[in-house]
């Protein structure tokens, strides 16, 4: 549901209040732990691995993390909550940065490309990204590159309508590659200051349809001379382990920039994109955190990390 | 990425037997790697815990970990204890009213409105009236894109008229149907969140309004940690009577089934394994169990090959092989067969990764190349095809033009024609039992 302008400053707060809600349980049973000056116990440890599987960190992350906080199990004996949470959250937002942030909203002409599997929400996204630069003051067209499911098209269009943005499409059935060129012609011709393409949803493993997304991304690096380009790989918060395999497989296609998380609004945050910052070096840029067109916000590491331990 | 779960324990049990350490310790290390193996596949971790738990007990009671095979036992116990709790087949839908509703519900970009289509191209085939109705007024053009999906089945579509809500659309659907000599109802509404009350309150209200004989959870097959929220909050908000699982076609693990069962407690009753129309299977709990263990879809795969192949031309090749007979006019024939079963990366992608198959990496596997072998085959003549020592460099010159390919490709093709000749002379087979767990 659209929740309207207030969603993109509150949200931060709420995201962590929502996160405290699922994991009151994991730090319950730690803080009594601690009030009690006990030990923190192997039990303990354990319901603190769980909390962070929970947020889908993964095994291997929240084994690390969890790892760390024994190893200094003593500091955060006998003393508050908030220590143990201040030094999860920093350790989180370090694995964060192992992908540098690239700037949002870069200087120059810019040319975006949205990829991603099906449903995740990438012509949603591309509406609130157009949404987003035209309220930082850019000139944004939208290109309608998927041309394969029903009523795409269709869809990014209302969208352009409602945002009164131009958009360039073709027929159903046409060849994406040719209404990005289009596109970018367009955006030359118009003297547009940022290009954003929806592209069909396309599962990773599917070697076709990468090789398209490919040639697509070869008409970009042709036609935009001159543009800065970026691509963002779109993924659902939902999303568990697999956005990992995701991430990898559109990347070793159409070397990702950063990742657009969306659907952040509901009881999923996306843990897994800390596995994807640390072993792929692709950072998150965005968070969609609804389906109105003001429903996107920037993201800010050190917060999404103190919202994912709690 | 991942090795089944079978080669993990394997391993397990070799290195503490080896070590001559009591069961119980080998118990202990096995069930940690089944914990593992279950997060890794995203099944939910308070699901992993209480299903540890529970081959812990049975394994501790018998004499499982004595045995030689203490690893097959325990995956055995494993898998049934998975397909136990990924309960019964699907089936049929259950269609007794008049007209019989059948009612989509799910998270945002789950699959509802693909998934409809699929129900509707199924009904219709087998002898039904079926109508789609398009109760989405939420998502941007959602009743456009089920016009059109409806279209593409021949299914009609009913949407909303001016200003109608999805519930004033409900209280007539059944009517209009029954006037108009449909049977079954299927009924696509808008993607929400488990949280969003609002949206919540209005599909509890459509449910009561039409009554359906079927109320489907679609749920995407990629869900993390959060389907048990999600499911566990439908599932009790909501009078379900089944799930369908959406995009197994990708390579996802696909634990979410497992997660979903547990709270959801309704059957699993279709999978979705593409964006087509005919992309919707029934669910099968051993495959899902497979799946989620890392073994590999075999039984999907031998399907496949079974819609793929034709009988006894693939019993014609197979004396070949034996009698080492095969040429590349066999081979031809061959991929012309694979290509029957669908992109060569999905059918990869169902092998198991262990036996033969390990290191397979499906997606390196390039389906243009075998386009241009084909192209290549084409352009031999028949005695060509039985006798590749004929090939000598003109003749090889004039395939490549023809073939549009060049002599190197041409080479390579032959050579690893020699090499795959060789390699069948190997091959001794079993492989499938063992991936099977038999
Ligand atoms: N709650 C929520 N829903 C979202 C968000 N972003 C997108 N959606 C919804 O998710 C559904 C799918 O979004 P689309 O933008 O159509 O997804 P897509 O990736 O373009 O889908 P395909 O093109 O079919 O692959 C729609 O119902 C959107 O309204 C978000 O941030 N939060
Ligand atoms: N690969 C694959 N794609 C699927 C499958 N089922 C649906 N899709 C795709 O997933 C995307 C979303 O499907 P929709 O049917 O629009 O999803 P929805 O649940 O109706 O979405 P909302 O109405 O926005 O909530 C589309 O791109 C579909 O083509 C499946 O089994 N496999
Ligand atoms: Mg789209
Ligand atoms: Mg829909």
């Amino acid at each position: 549901m659209a929740s309207g302008p207030e969603s993109g400053k509150g949200f931060w707060k709420k995201l962590k209040r929502g996160l405290l809600m699922t994991h009151t349980e994991m730090f319950g049973r730690v803080e009594a732990a601690i009030a009690d000056r006990a030990f923190l116990d192997e039990e303990t440890l354990e319901s603190l691995e769980e909390g962070l599987i929970a947020a889908d960190l993964g095994v291997e992350t929240s084994q690390e993390l969890v790892e760390s906080v024994r190893k200094e199990a003593k500091r955060f004996e006998g003393g508050d909550l908030s220590r143990l949470r201040d030094h999860l959250a920093d350790r989180v937002a370090v694995l964060l940065l192992d992908a540098p942030q690239p700037p949002a909203r870069p200087a120059g002409r810019l040319v975006t490309l949205l990829v991603g599997v099906n449903g995740v929400g990438k012509t949603t996204s591309a509406a609130k990204l157009a949404a987003w630069h035209q309220r930082h003051g850019d000139r944004v067209l939208l290109a309608a590159g998927d041309t394969f499911r029903a009523a795409a098209t269709e869809q990014l269009e209302l969208w352009a309508d409602r945002l009164d943005i131009d958009v360039v499409k073709q027929k159903a059935g046409a060849d994406p590659a040719a209404v990005v060129y289009d596109a970018l012609q367009a955006g030359a011709a118009r003297s547009a200051d940022h290009v954003i393409v929806d592209t069909a949803g396309r599962l990773h493993n599917r070697q076709g349809l990468m090789a398209e997304l490919a040639k697509i991304k070869r008409v970009i690096e042709r036609t935009a001379a001159g543009w800065k380009k970026r691509t963002l790989l779109v993924l659902d918060a939902t999303t568990g382990q697999n956005a990992i395999s995701q991430a990898r497989e559109f990347t070793r296609h159409v070397a990702v920039d950063g990742i657009l998380l969306a659907k952040v609004d509901g009881t999923a945050k996306g843990g897994v994109t800390v596995a994807i910052a640390r072993e792929l070096r692709i950072p998150v840029m965005f968070l969609g955190v609804g389906e109105g067109a003001e429903d996107l916000v920037e993201f800010r590491p050190r917060e999404f990390a103190e919202a994912l331990v709690g | 990425m991942f090795d089944g779960l079978q080669d993990r324990l394997q391993g397990v049990f070799k290195r503490l037997k080896g070590e001559g350490r009591v069961s119980e310790e080998a118990l202990q290390a096995a069930l940690r790697e089944i914990r593992l193996a279950l997060l890794e596949a995203d099944v939910n971790f308070r699901v992993v815990k209480s299903f540890v738990a529970r081959v812990r007990e049975r394994s501790i009671g018998s004499d499982v970990l004595e045995s030689l095979t203490a690893a097959q036992q325990v995956v055995k116990i494993v898998k049934d204890e998975l397909v136990g709790i990924l309960g019964e087949p699907g089936g049929d839908l259950r269609l007794t009213g008049h007209p019989s509703v059948v009612l989509l519900c799910g998270l945002q970009g789950s699959g509802k409105t693909t998934t409809a289509g699929k129900l509707a191209k199924k009904l219709r085939e087998s002898g039904r009236q079926p109508l789609l109705v398009a109760a989405d007024l939420q998502r941007a053009a959602a009743v456009e894109q089920l016009r059109q999906v409806g279209a593409g089945v021949g299914v009609p579509v009913l949407g909303p008229d001016d200003g109608e809500t999805a519930v004033d659309l409900a209280t007539r659907v059944s009517r209009e149907a029954r006037e108009r000599g449909y049977d079954v109802v299927v009924f696509d509404t808008a993607g929400r969140l488990h949280i969003d009350e609002a949206l919540m309150d209005e599909i509890a209200v459509l449910a009561k309004s039409l009554d359906p004989t079927e109320f489907l959870f679609v749920a995407d097959a990629m869900t993390g940690q959060d389907a048990v929220k999600s499911a566990g909050a439908f599932g009790k908000l909501l009078p379900l009577t089944g799930v369908i699982l959406t995009k197994l076609d990708g390579d996802s693990r696909g634990g979410a089934a497992l997660s979903i069962r547990s709270v959801a407690e309704v059957p699993i009753r279709f999978v979705g394994v593409g964006e087509k129309p005919d992309d919707l299977e029934v669910f099968d709990p051993e495959r899902m169990a497979s799946r989620i263990l890392g073994m590999g879809d075999v039984l999907s795969l031998i399907e496949k090959a079974e819609k793929g192949l034709d009988a006894s031309e693939t019993e014609r090749l197979a004396k070949r092989m034996a009698r080492r007979e095969f040429t590349l006019e066999d081979l031809r024939d061959q991929l012309r067969q694979m290509r029957r079963m669908g992109p060569l990366a999905q059918v990869l992608e169902a092998l198991p990764r262990g036996g033969p198959f390990k290191g397979l990496d499906p997606s390196m596997v390039d389906e243009g190349k075998l386009t241009r072998v084909e192209a290549v085959i084409d352009s031999m003549t028949p005695r060509e095809r039985e006798k590749p020592t004929l090939l000598n460099a003109s003749r090889k010159r004039r395939i490549a033009r023809g073939s549009g390919t060049s002599v190197q490709e041409v080479n390579q093709l032959i050579k690893q024609f020699r090499t795959m000749r060789k390699m069948m002379k190997k091959i001794k087979g079993g492989w499938l039992q063992k991936a099977m767990g038999g």
